[in-house]
């Protein structure tokens, strides 16, 4: 079985969140980024128990982005993982790097997609099912746990308000989030040897984005906490139900 | 026409599905057209289909199944795909609930329209089409423009709010073929007894601060005193002081509630990425300086302990009318 990771380069959880260019742009001066929590702490240390148990033989990743995202998928890299693509492509529209995955994964014949539940900037949770779609493959969304059995996959999910245990046959799409694999820190072997690891950069395949950002916004700012004394609990819970009618 | 997916759990419409109703119908007013909507599979209470005219569309498109029984992406997507073709809608909505992350974007390959997934607002019509969503985990907004004769817009729940009319809509039931889906469901496992986090109107949240799980009846009982949901920090779930899905915050669930009262939560910016959308943020903690204070709009500075028995006793004295 060979299992693709999706990786996307996202600003730390920490960064501080500006625009530029008249609010068009994400401000990148100063802010550090990672390897999108859910594509690594969740898809890629699945991927890689899969191979540990012997149910996988090879673990590529993919990610959709210019140059200034090669030392993400080393870090990726560092933790796991086999070999690396990178489709030189800048997009934020999710139909747009949906094709490119699609379209490297149906060339490498792989047997499973995996991504994060969503990326932590543009918060889309849309290219794993855009990409089933394209692969016109089953897909599996905000998976908890994963087990695979020769050609077929058992996946638990979220659903509002409980969970669901389904099975599918590969070749198959799966979204991951908290529950799939427990976050694994790379150690030094694991950074010396990502950087020998194969990172091909392909040139994208031709499309047409079909959403654009027209521009950022940030939130208003609050107006300020109203603070009510530790000794007049009372005021709180009539201010609750009296002003902001919540209760 | 805009067409508006109401998604239904075991035959009952969920609740994100009326405010997703009221969204379509606000926008199909917007752009003078009709609001119709689009109900799989059976439902439960026969008055159900008709009533969802009292949310403001006019026809109500109930296709039934055997396949269309259980939820299943790829068949979901086809029919709802199918639909929107047959009915000539141009605008598809749906909720950016569990279901619809699901849907959506297959839904946007398969009609080749453009997919705004997470909208907090009805779409600006000034320039085109152009509708502002939640980005950077809730620190953001970007406005985000659909190029495509076919437009998909999903709502995160809470964004809009629900009005009700005394209208009926039109209902038309129909069988049509579908083939069975490629996921074969083996189990529903439904957490009951409980408000689900991501329905919930009022939320009641624990964090580090309250010590240990033995301490819990201080967010339970609130709760349960005022019909909350509970959640907690991702440290809390991390030391399985509570389970997972009540973690909010970037990296866990994000909710938008009428009220999110936090308790010894110290409300680093991860945690906050996933509230910040509630509308009243209430926040006890014993350190004035708690980051949390910055992003609340009431609050205590004191010992949970002491603070939260007081509060409970006080909203059992208004519920008694005392
Ligand atoms: C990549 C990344 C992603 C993350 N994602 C999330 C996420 O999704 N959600 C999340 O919650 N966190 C997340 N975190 C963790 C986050 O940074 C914080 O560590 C976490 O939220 C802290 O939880 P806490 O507030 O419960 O605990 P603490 O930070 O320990 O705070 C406890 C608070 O309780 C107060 N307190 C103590 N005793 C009392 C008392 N007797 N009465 C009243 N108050 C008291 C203290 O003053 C303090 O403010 C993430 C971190 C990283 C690096």
């Amino acid at each position: 079985m060979k299992i693709l990771v999706c990786v996307s380069k996202t600003p730390d959880t920490t960064a501080k969140i500006a625009f530029t260019d008249g609010d068009t742009k994400f401000a990148e001066a100063g802010v550090q980024f990672i390897v999108n929590p859910y594509d690594e702490w969740y898809a890629l240390v699945k991927a890689l128990e899969l191979k540990e148990a012997g149910l996988a033989t090879q673990v590529s990743l993919i990610t959709v982005g210019l140059a200034d995202a090669d030392p993400i998928i080393r870090k990726a890299l560092a933790i796991g993982g086999d070999d690396s693509i990178r489709v030189n492509l800048d997009s934020s529209d999710s139909f747009s790097i949906a094709t490119q995955i699609a379209s490297v994964a149906q060339q490498g014949t792989y047997d499973l997609v995996l991504t994060g539940k969503e990326t932590i900037d543009y918060n889309g949770s849309s290219i794993g099912g855009m990409v089933a779609e394209l692969l016109d493959a089953p897909y599996v969304s905000l998976a908890t746990n994963l087990v695979v059995d020769g050609k077929m996959a058992t996946v638990t999910r979220e659903i509002e308000g409980g969970e669901e245990v389904a099975e599918a046959a590969l070749p198959l799409v799966v979204s991951c989030q908290k529950g799939m694999a427990e976050q694994r820190i790379p150690n030094m072997k694991g950074i010396m040897g990502a950087r020998t690891k194969p990172l091909v950069v392909k040139d994208p395949v031709a499309v047409e984005a079909l959403t654009s950002i027209y521009r950022f916004e940030l939130p208003a700012a609050k107006a300020g906490v109203k603070l009510v004394s530790a000794d007049q609990v009372e005021e709180l819970v009539r201010l609750l139900h009296e002003e902001a009618k919540v209760i | 026409m805009v067409l508006v997916f109401v998604d239904c759990a075991d035959g009952v419409v969920k609740k994100q599905s009326y405010e997703v109703l009221c969204y379509g119908a606000a926008l199909a007013r917007q752009q003078g057209v009709a609001a119709q909507a689009l109900v799989l599979g059976t439902v439960a209470d026969a008055g159900t289909l008709g009533g969802l005219g009292n949310f403001g569309v006019t026809k109500v498109h109930h296709l039934e199944g055997n396949a269309l029984q259980h939820f299943d992406a790829q068949v979901f997507a086809k029919t709802i795909a199918d639909a929107v073709i047959g009915l000539g809608a141009s605008v598809l909505v749906l909720s950016h609930t569990t279901t619809g992350k699901a849907l959506a974007p297959r839904l946007s390959v398969r009609l080749g329209a453009g997919l705004v997934a997470g909208a907090v607002a009805l779409p600006n019509t000034d320039a085109g089409f152009v509708v502002k969503k939640a980005v950077f985990s809730g620190k953001a907004f970007a406005h985000v423009s659909i190029n495509t004769p076919i437009k998909i817009v999903s709502l995160n729940p809470n964004a809009f709010g629900i009005s009700k009319t005394d209208n009926l809509a039109e209902v038309e039931t129909t069988s049509p073929q579908v083939a069975a889906g490629r996921v074969v469901v083996k189990a529903v496992n439904r957490i009951t007894g409980t408000v689900p986090l991501a329905e919930a109107d009022l939320v009641v949240s624990g964090g580090r601060g309250l010590k240990g799980p033995e301490n819990w009846h201080l967010v339970e009982d609130l709760a349960k005193e005022i019909g909350a949901a509970t959640a907690c920090s991702r440290a809390v779930a991390d030391a399985h002081w509570r389970p997972h899905h009540e973690h909010v915050g970037q990296t866990g669930g994000a909710v938008a509630p009428n009220l999110y009262f936090a308790i010894g939560i110290s409300g680093a910016i991860q945690h906050l990425a996933g509230v910040n959308r509630s509308k009243t943020i209430v926040v006890i903690n014993k350190d004035p300086e708690a980051p949390f204070f910055k992003a609340a709009d009431y609050g205590i500075v004191g010992d949970a302990f002491e603070v939260m028995p007081q509060v409970i006793a006080a909203v059992r004295k208004l519920k008694a009318g005392v």
